[in-house]
């Protein structure tokens, strides 16, 4: 089973890498950027009985290692 | 006064304050990550600074999954010492024995240069060398030290007194300029409610020798030291 986990910073929290991205799309010319926010997404290969198994396996995932839920959300899709 | 330690893939200041350490009288013991026990005796734990596994997802995210993490949390946790310096403070702040995240530096550029603290009291196993409020010169070299935490925890920290060191300027005062990563209220160092567990992201173990320009870091391994000689 193939999944994906995006990992973003929470409203909030100060994002200053995505403001830099931010302000280099605008130097660009690149018309109605309003702002960005950077994030990581994790492409996982996961072996799993079902969909829910896999879901609860990857949010275990998540609250241990992938995201530090102090500053971070994450979402798990199943591709 | 017994030291152990922690070498983790990317650690690269372990040599240095285990020199700092010795040259305050203490014993220091080197222990590998993959150890689930620290040495029989170990009065302080270190988690040194460096670039553990190359600050992949996070900086110090890995390393404070290892095995060793959880021999230092049931150390902090029977109230034995834990220091961690730099990449050792982030450590501190992933394995949730510190509150807090150390976020990229507001200015966006790695940090590496002379830096003022304030000290901000020195009734602690830590900081007892020192006078309350003294300005001390040591060094500062990081990406990710901008320290945050949401209102409540601030507030707490502040509250409780739990701040160790402060960023500031050559006189003491807390200026924009002096504040090198952009830290939440100059925030240099907190302490777990124990004050047993020390992390701060400047580098006292570089401060200990003359020949390389000041001792002022050497008060923190000194104070250690004597923590553990009153403590006998």
């Amino acid at each position: 089973m193939k999944a994906r986990v995006t990992v973003t910073l929470k409203n909030g929290v100060l994002d200053p890498q995505g403001k830099a991205i931010e302000g280099a799309l605008k130097s660009l010319a690149i018309e109605g950027v309003g702002s960005v926010r950077q994030g990581k997404v994790f492409d996982i290969e996961i072996d799993a009985a079902d969909a829910d198994t896999a879901r609860a396996t990857l949010e275990l995932a998540c609250e241990k290692l992938l995201a530090n839920t102090v500053i971070e959300n994450y979402r798990v899709e199943l591709v | 006064m017994r030291a152990a330690i922690i070498t983790f893939p990317g650690s690269n200041r372990d040599g240095d304050v285990a020199r700092a350490l010795r040259h305050a009288g203490a014993e220091t013991v080197a222990v590998w990550h993959a150890e689930d026990s620290l040495p029989p005796g170990t009065d302080l734990a270190v988690l040194p600074g460096g670039f553990s596994y190359g600050d992949y997802l996070r900086c110090g995210a890995i390393a404070a999954r290892s095995p060793a993490m959880d021999a230092v949390r049931a150390h902090a946790a029977s109230g034995g010492l834990v220091l961690g310096i730099c990449n050792g403070f982030q450590m501190l702040c992933e394995a949730g024995l510190l509150p807090g995240v150390l976020m990229r530096n507001a200015q966006l550029r790695f940090v590496c240069r002379r830096q003022h603290l304030r000290v901000e009291r020195n009734d602690t196993a830590f900081t007892s060398a020192y006078a309350k409020g003294q300005v001390i010169d040591v060094c500062v070299a990081h990406g990710e030290g901008n320290y945050i935490a949401d209102p409540d925890t601030l507030s707490r920290l502040e509250d409780d007194g739990r701040v160790a060191f402060r960023y500031c300027d050559a006189g003491g005062e807390l200026t924009p300029e002096a504040n090198c990563n952009g830290s939440l209220n100059a925030i240099a160092g907190i302490w777990s409610p124990g004050f047993n567990v020390l992390g701060m992201m400047p580098h006292p173990e570089n401060l200990i020798d003359p020949l390389v320009g000041g001792t002022d870091g050497a008060g923190l391994f000194d104070s250690l030291c004597r923590a553990k000689a009153d403590a006998a």
